[in-house]
Parts: C-alpha cells; structure tokens; sequence
C-alpha cells in the first residue's frame, strides 16, 4: 500500500472517482450505461436547440416556480390591503392577489421571481411551437417518429394548460375577465355545458373554489405530466436516434455528428445555462404582468384594450371574428354556434388536423420506410405549403384578436378591420399555400438548373469570331449530392375497383381517398436531376462549345485567308 | 476551359452515388497553434470568472437592497440588480462551456450505424413464445377464457367510476344551474353606485351620463357576493327622450329617457363598459360587440347575438332609481336551457 499523502493531487482525486464509480456500478451496473451512452452521436443544426429552449425553459419554470409557491396564498377569502401602495389602499381583495402584491413588494426578490416566470413560461411555449415547426417542416415527424410527435403535440397542449391556468392564479381582473370569456365558451356546450361549468367553478362563477383547484392543477398535476412526458419524449430521442440534415454520407441507416461527451454536454449543458441567463435578464429588466395597476378581481370594472398571453390570442381572435348572427335556438334550446364555432370547434379542428398530421402524409406516400434524414422544406412543397397556410391562419387570428391595436396602429376601423379578416381568414391561407408552393417548386428548379450546368464563375471567356461564353464550374460531388439526394415521391397507383372476378373490392374507397389525397402531394412536382440527365447536359454543353470553337476557328481561318487572299495585293 | 469530363465515356448510373462523409476536417486555429489554444483556454476561465463575479453580485443585492410598497421604485430597483446578477452567474458558465466546446473540443463528425426500430423475426418469435407460456400458466383452459377476460375488462374498464363519481360530483357546489337564470334584484330594490353603494336619485341623472349600479345592499352580502353582482351589475344611462326608441312591451321600463340595462355581455359575458355618448352605443372591450342603447341595447356589430337584457326601472317617493323587478331573461352569454 502506498500512502495517499504522498500522491500527487490528481492521482489522488483519480483514485477517488474510481473508488465512487465502483461503489455506484457494484448497485446500479451504470459503467454498462454510460458505456452506452458517453460517446452517443447527436448531429448538429441550429434548429435543434428550438427543443433544447423548450426543456431548459421548463426547468427554470420549475425552479422559480417552487420559490412563488413558498409566498403564494391560493385562497379567495377577502381580506382588505393593508400595504402602503397607494392606489390598492382599503381594497378589498382575494389572498391570492394580496399575496401576489406582497411578494412582489414587499420580498426582496419576489418580483423577480415572479417576472423571470412569466418570461420563462412564454419563452417555453414559444420555443415548443417553433420546435414543432421545425419538425413539421423537415419532415421528422415521419416514421418512426410518429408517437413522439404525438407526445410534443400533447406537451404543447399542456404547455398552453399550464400557461392560462398560471395566468389567474393572481386573481387580477385582467385574468378574472379571462375566465370569464372561459365560462362564456363552456356553457355554450350544448346539453352539458352549464353543468361542465358548475364542476369547474364549484358552482356559479366566479365561486370560491377555482384559485385552489387551478394552483393544484398548475403546480402539480400539470408539470406532473410535463415532466414525464418529457422523460419520455427524450427517451424515444435517444432510442431512435436524432434525425439528420441531408448530406454526403447522412444516410437513413447511420448517424453523422459529434459526441454526447464532451462536446454536447458541453454545449447543450452550457446552453441551458444561457437560456437560464436570458430569460433571468428579461426578469430584470422588462417589467411582465403588473396586477398592482390592475387591481383584484371583481365583475364589474374593464379596462380596454385586456389582452390574453400571446398563445390565448388566437382564440379571442376567433371569438372576435365570427358574426353572432349563428346563434340558433331549437326547440327552446340554445345552440350558441357563435361562440361553438370559433372557440370549441375551429381549434379542434386546427389541433385534430395537428396531431393526425403524420398520418395524413403516410396515406399519400404509402411510404413505410424509416426516414431518419429530414427534408429540406422545399423538397417538400405541398407539406411546405400546409404548415405556412397553417401559420397563416393562425396568425390572421392573433391579429384578429389584438385588432383593437391593429386598427389604431393603420387607423382604420375596428368594423371594417373585422370585416376585412373575415375574409382574409379563408382567403390568406389559400393564397399562402399557393404561393408557397410555387416558391418551394422554384427553388427546387434552381437546384436542378446548378446541378446541370454547375456554379457561375463570372469568368468569360471570348472566342475569336467574337461569341463569349461563361465558365460554369461544376459542382463537387458533396454540393451535388446534396441537390439530388431528395426523396421522388409520386402519386400512388390506384389498383382497380373490381378484381378478377368482377368483385368489388373491399377498402377501395379509402384506396381512392388516398390516391386522391397522393395526388394533391404529389401531382406537381420537380424531380432530381438523375446522371443521365447530367451527362446529357455536359453532351449539349460541350456541343455548344465545340460549335463555338468550329465558328471560332473557321472564322480565324477565314480571316487568315482574307490575309492571305489580300497580301498578295498588297505585295 | 475547363469543361468537366469525367463523365465522358462512362456507363451512366441510375442514380448518383453518395459521396460518403467528407474525409477532409479544417482544422481552427487552436487545433494548430498553441497560442491560439492557450488563449481560448484563458477566455474560458474568464467567463467562468464572470459568473463568479455574477453570483457574488447577485447575493449582495440581495442583502443590501430595499424593498417598499409604498415607494415600488426601490422594489424595482433591487429586482433589477439581483436579476443582472443572476444573468451574468448562469450566462458566464453558459457562454464558457459553449466558448471549450467551439474552441477546443472534438469539431471532426463521427459516424455511428442505426438499427432498425423493428426487433429482429427471432426476437419476436421469442416474445410471441414467452406470451404463449405465460397464457398457458395462467391456469384457465381455453374455453373459459373469454368469461375471465370479459369480467375482468368490465371491472377495469369501470373501477375508475368508484373514484370519480363521488370525487366529481362533489365538485360542482348544488349543481344548482337554475341560478344562472335569476339574479338578486327584486321590485322596489334600488340601483346604487358601484362600488360606494350610494343610491342614486332620478334627478342626478344628467341626459348623456353613465351610472355603474349594483343592487342595494350588495356590499352588505356575507356569501356569494361576487357571484351576485357577476350576475346583477347594471349600467345605467340618460338618453333625451326624443333619441329613445322605446321598445314595444317595455313602454314602462324606462323613466324620462333613463334605461337600466345588464352591463354583463350576452356574448361571453365581459363587462360591457364603453359608452359613446353621440351614438348611444355600447361596446364591449372583449370582442368589441356594440349595442345600441337607443334601440332596446339591439347588437349593431360583432360577435354577440343577444340584446342586452333591460331591467325595468321605476323611481320611488323620495325620488330614488328602483328596479320593478329581475330581469325578464338570464343575463350574460348565452347556455343551452336558457330559455327553459
Ligand atoms: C414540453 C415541450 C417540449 C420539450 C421540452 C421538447 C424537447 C425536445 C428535445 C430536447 C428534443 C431533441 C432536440 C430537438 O430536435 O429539438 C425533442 C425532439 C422532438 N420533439 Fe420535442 N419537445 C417538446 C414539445 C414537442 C412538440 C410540441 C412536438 C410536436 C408536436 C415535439 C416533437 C418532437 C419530435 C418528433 C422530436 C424528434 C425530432 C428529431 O429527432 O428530429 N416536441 N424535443
Ligand atoms: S364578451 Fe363582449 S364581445 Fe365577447
């Protein structure tokens, strides 16, 4: 036995980690694990920190969230302030905004706190949302990923949970109204809605009851499930493996990029760290949710211009946007189809169509390949289009439903603004397939023009007879890779109605939908240019240059001759 | 010139082949120079440094800093420098282990090989022969396997009805939907201000001014106060009676050109607040629904169908605004057995 003391330092703390790893893999056999995972390959792009921010973004909700809590009183008991800011003096109000104002006042910090949540929770559903766009727009939703986007989708769908029911806790009466609005699209539900309401509110609204439910709801239940959603969300991350960027060698049967340790741990551990100091320097510095201008909840004041947090507005654009004319009453019963419509069914539909996205697509591919290597979105036009019309159609109603502003912001009327998106929300998401559509079907004829004819170089050439041409460098076998190495989908074939025997075949219908469905992908498309055509290209290309230089030297030759034809004269 | 030829005389393929991953690397500076590298190193523990100093900075605007509700400049204040401090504690380990990772670490792609999700046919061979044994070991023969499975589904299936039943039905209150169709004012009950409670005379009532009321007696409620006045808040208006296009049935509702009518919306049930004298319209903030005050509070634009519902009004002995009775339909937006 050697004596420790006598060991340099490193040695030391060498022996001492191996001596803990022993201790720890003799009961958990976590060598085999971290044998498995130290060296797993993750590709690299920006786009898939949009998850990263997500997650991190989470976990600071986390931990500041556990600090509110300590302060938080989820109560409605009425209490009168008694603290010295002057416009809330003798207010009667709920504990919980009481407690909401004294922490922000009156605990060094707390404000803090409370503003570094906020900002955490809209950065999180903001980065959930550009996340699920980017794997909608590269295609990574494909097979085998199809119950992980199952899993993001229902993480989004808890995300905004999680927002609105953070966003009453206070009990100001921005959020009351808000609830409000909540109650008034419940008890529209036909037969069940008034009931559905009581349930909710323990009896008539606004009760006594929400506060207490909505804070076990917002701080356990709800992050309860975040949480191991998450857990497996990344769980199937690392069982499939991440998806890659096309590229040379990038196929759908390996994984090209650097390893877990060091380097994203490094960078994906620093970058929690980043997101963390970001959303704490919005904390600081931007002032979020001011409830004390606001003041506690009651039924009866307004203030104009209320506005929901940013993942809400595009319901409230909805409500504002439908004429209330549908309201229908039948056989004595009322059918609130003006509020049904915009509030219940538009966003069912508008997720619905979200979360069957993946199976959607397969129906008109008939693919049943694993697709581990993304799309560029412009290999991928009618997809390409559909999110952007997507987008649009959100985004028209967030406008529609920060209108108020939009029309002081281009002084019009808020009627005729209202009236104009009436139409823009069918119109614009037509218009913005079609239009990107054809933009991604361009850029992909750009491609095949530079795969066929190569990089302008701007260098000319002039021949003789006074003919230039451009020198066009052809592409590295890499760049060209890249431009053809897309995925030709084609309409499917539709096998016909009746088999061999005259028999009406079963399923046919659903066979024909789904051709027809394959049609509208995959009709119009831009094929990648194969050798054939390339090599075809270069025979014209050289033609073309040989020609030049047939001109070119016939010409010299005539002029030679016309020089040798006059200097006899000369002579 | 150059023009390509590789392709000259060969067999064209199919299909371009994939180049494979580029065997190339280009090397950065502090992969070459150990300069480069040494100072990469030295930025790195400075940033580590900053978050150190961010850190320190952030518990001495704890300790030092001073909070005050009466003069919340001093709050912010303190808010801010401990929220800077935070920012540089998280952001200088962030951009330091970000700066290692760009600088020094591995930047050259590996290649690791996928396998395909679906088990191998052995694998699931094997996993349909493990199920077959257990079913043989669950010791039921063949034909009385669909009476366990069948109760045994029933059972699962409705076990969760034992905890939910109660625990949902205790949650709705009475369940008492009828409420939604009443509120507190009786006849002869009077409008007062919101939210002094003062009762307001008929006199006080300029032609083109706007009263908040809840009903007398409101503020003294022990319980349900906030549901009440959700349900009984009323604005009230002076219109020259000339401008008032009284509504047929409701001849009596009104007093000199005053009308009393829900300030809840009968779309989802905002406070309708905003009153343009010259139009004698009404708009609601949420959705902007706009009644029209002159016509019976008749929807004019928006997403509201309903008008708003009158309360009729009378004025007793000592000149005081006082309701005749409830309204004659639930206020607010809109359910299904409203009408019921
Ligand atoms: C709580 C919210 C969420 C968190 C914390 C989260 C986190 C992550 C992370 C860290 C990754 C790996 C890195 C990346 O590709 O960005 C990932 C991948 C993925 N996420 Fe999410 N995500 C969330 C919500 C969503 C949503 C809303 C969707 C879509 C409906 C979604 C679908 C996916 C899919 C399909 C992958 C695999 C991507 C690939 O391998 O290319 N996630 N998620
Ligand atoms: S609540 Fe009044 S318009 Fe929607």
């Amino acid at each position: 036995m050697t004596d420790t003391k006598t060991l340099p330092t490193a040695t030391r703390l060498n022996r001492a980690a191996g001596a803990t790893a022993n201790w720890a893999d003799e009961r958990t056999s976590i060598g085999a694990f971290t044998k498995f995972l130290a060296r797993k390959i993750f590709p690299d792009h920006w786009s898939f920190m949009l998850g990263e921010v997500a997650l991190y973004s989470f976990i600071v909700l986390l931990l500041s969230g556990v600090i509110l809590t300590a302060f938080f009183v989820p109560s409605m008991d009425f209490v009168h302030y008694e603290g010295e800011f002057a416009q809330l003096k003798g207010v009667e109000m709920s504990k919980a905004f009481e407690s909401t104002i004294h922490m922000s006042f009156e605990v060094p910090g707390g404000l803090l706190m409370r503003q570094i949540h906020h900002w955490a929770a809209l950065i999180f559903t903001a980065a959930i949302v550009t996340h699920m766009a980017r794997v909608f727009f590269t295609g990574a939703f494909r097979k085998p990923r199809e119950i992980n986007w199952l899993i993001g989708f229902t993480l989004m769908i808890l995300s905004l949970a999680a927002g609105f029911t953070g966003y009453s806790l206070p009990d100001d009466v921005l959020s009351g109204n808000g609830l409000r609005i909540i109650d008034g699209v419940i008890r529209s539900i036909p037969i069940l809605g008034s009931y559905i309401s009581y349930w909710l509110f323990g009896g008539e609204f606004p009760g006594e009851a929400l506060i207490p439910r909505m804070f076990t709801a917002h701080i356990l239940l709800i992050p309860a499930l975040i949480l191991s959603l998450i857990a497996v969300h990344l769980f199937l991350v690392f069982l499939q493996k991440h998806t890659q960027y096309p590229g040379p060698g990038r196929t759908d049967k390996n994984v090209v990029g650097l390893p877990l340790f060091p380097v994203y741990t490094a960078k994906a551990g620093g970058f929690f760290f980043v997101v963390f100091g970001v959303i704490a320097l919005l904390g600081a510095l931007f002032q979020i949710n001011p409830v004390w201008n606001y003041g506690p909840y009651d039924p009866s004041p307004v203030s104009a211009g209320t506005q929901p947090d940013w993942y809400m507005l595009f319901i409230d654009g909805g409500l504002r946007i439908m004429p209330g004319q549908v309201e229908v009453v039948l056989w004595g019963y009322t059918l609130s189809l003006n509020i049904l419509i915009p509030a219940v069914i538009m966003p069912g539909l508008f997720f619905g169509f979200l979360a069957l996205y993946p199976w959607i697509e397969s129906w008109a591919t008939g693919d049943r390949g694993e697709r581990h290597v993304l799309d560029r979105p412009r290999n991928a036009p009618v997809r390409t289009g559909i999110g952007v019309a997507l987008i649009t159609f959100y985004v028209v109603l967030v406008l529609e439903g920060s209108n108020d502003i939009v029309a002081n912001l281009f002084r019009l009327s808020i009627n005729d603004l209202t009236i104009l998106f009436r139409i823009a929300v069918f119109a614009l998401p037509v218009l913005a397939f079609w239009v990107t559509k054809r933009i991604a079907m361009g850029l992909q004829r750009k491609d095949r023009e530079l795969v066929l004819h190569g990089h302008e170089t701007g260098r000319i050439v002039r021949f003789d007879n006074g003919e230039y041409i451009e020198v066009h460098e052809p592409l590295s076998d890499e760049e060209r890779w890249m431009l053809v190495s897309y995925q030709n989908l084609k309409p499917r074939e539709l096998a016909p109605e009746h088999n061999e025997h005259g028999v009406r075949r079963k399923g046919y219908r659903w066979d024909r939908f789904k051709a027809a469905l394959s049609r509208f992908y995959y009709e119009d498309r831009v094929e990648p240019v194969t050798p054939a055509e390339l090599h075809e290209a270069h025979e014209h290309h050289k033609a073309e240059i040989e020609g030049m230089a047939a001109r070119s030297e016939a010409h010299s030759a005539a002029r030679a001759d016309a020089a040798a034809d006059k200097a006899p004269a000369d002579a | 010139m150059s023009i390509d030829n590789a392709h000259d005389h060969e067999v064209v393929e199919e299909e371009f082949t994939d180049p494979g991953v580029p065997e190339y690397h280009r090397p950065r500076r502090a992969d070459l120079d150990p300069k480069a590298a040494r100072k990469a190193e030295l930025q790195t523990a400075a940033l580590f440094g900053l978050s150190i100093i961010g850190t320190v900075m952030a518990i001495w605007a704890w300790a030092t800093g001073s909070v005050s509700s009466e003069n919340i400049a001093e709050t912010q204040r303190t808010t801010m420098l401990i929220g800077l401090g935070i920012f540089l504690a998280m952001i200088g380990i962030g951009t330091g282990a970000i700066h290692w990772a760009k600088t020094l670490m591995r930047d050259h792609e590996m290649i690791e090989e996928r396998h395909p999700m679906r088990s191998s046919d052995e694998a699931r061979e094997g996993a349909i022969e493990k199920l077959k044994d257990g079913a043989k070991d669950s010791g039921v023969g063949i034909g009385r396997r669909g009476l366990l499975k069948g109760s045994l589904i029933t059972a699962l299936a409705i076990a969760p009805l034992a905890v939910l039943v109660p625990a949902v039905g205790n949650m709705g209150g009475d369940w008492d939907v009828s409420k939604l169709k009443h509120s507190m004012w009786r006849q002869g009950m009077r409008l007062t201000k919101d939210p002094s409670g003062e009762p307001i005379k008929a006199s006080d009532v300029t032609i083109g001014s706007v009263f908040h009321v809840i009903p007398e007696g409101l503020n003294d409620l022990e319980h349900h106060k906030l549901e009440e006045k959700a349900k009984a808040v009323v604005l009230l208006v002076r219109l020259d009676p000339r401008d008032l296009n009284i509504q047929p049935g409701r001849e009596d509702w009104s007093f000199d050109g005053i009308v009393a009518y829900s300030k809840i919306c009968t779309h989802v049930g905002c406070p309708v607040a905003l009153y343009e004298q010259q139009t004698h319209h009404l708009l609601c903030p949420c959705h902007q629904s706009t009644f029209d005050v002159a016509n019976g509070a008749k929807v004019v634009f928006g997403p509201a169908k309903r008008p708003l519902p009158q309360l009729p009004i009378a004025v007793d002995d000592e000149g005081y605004i006082v309701a005749q009775s409830d309204f004659h339909e639930p206020i607010g937006p809109s359910f299904w057995e409203r009408l019921k």
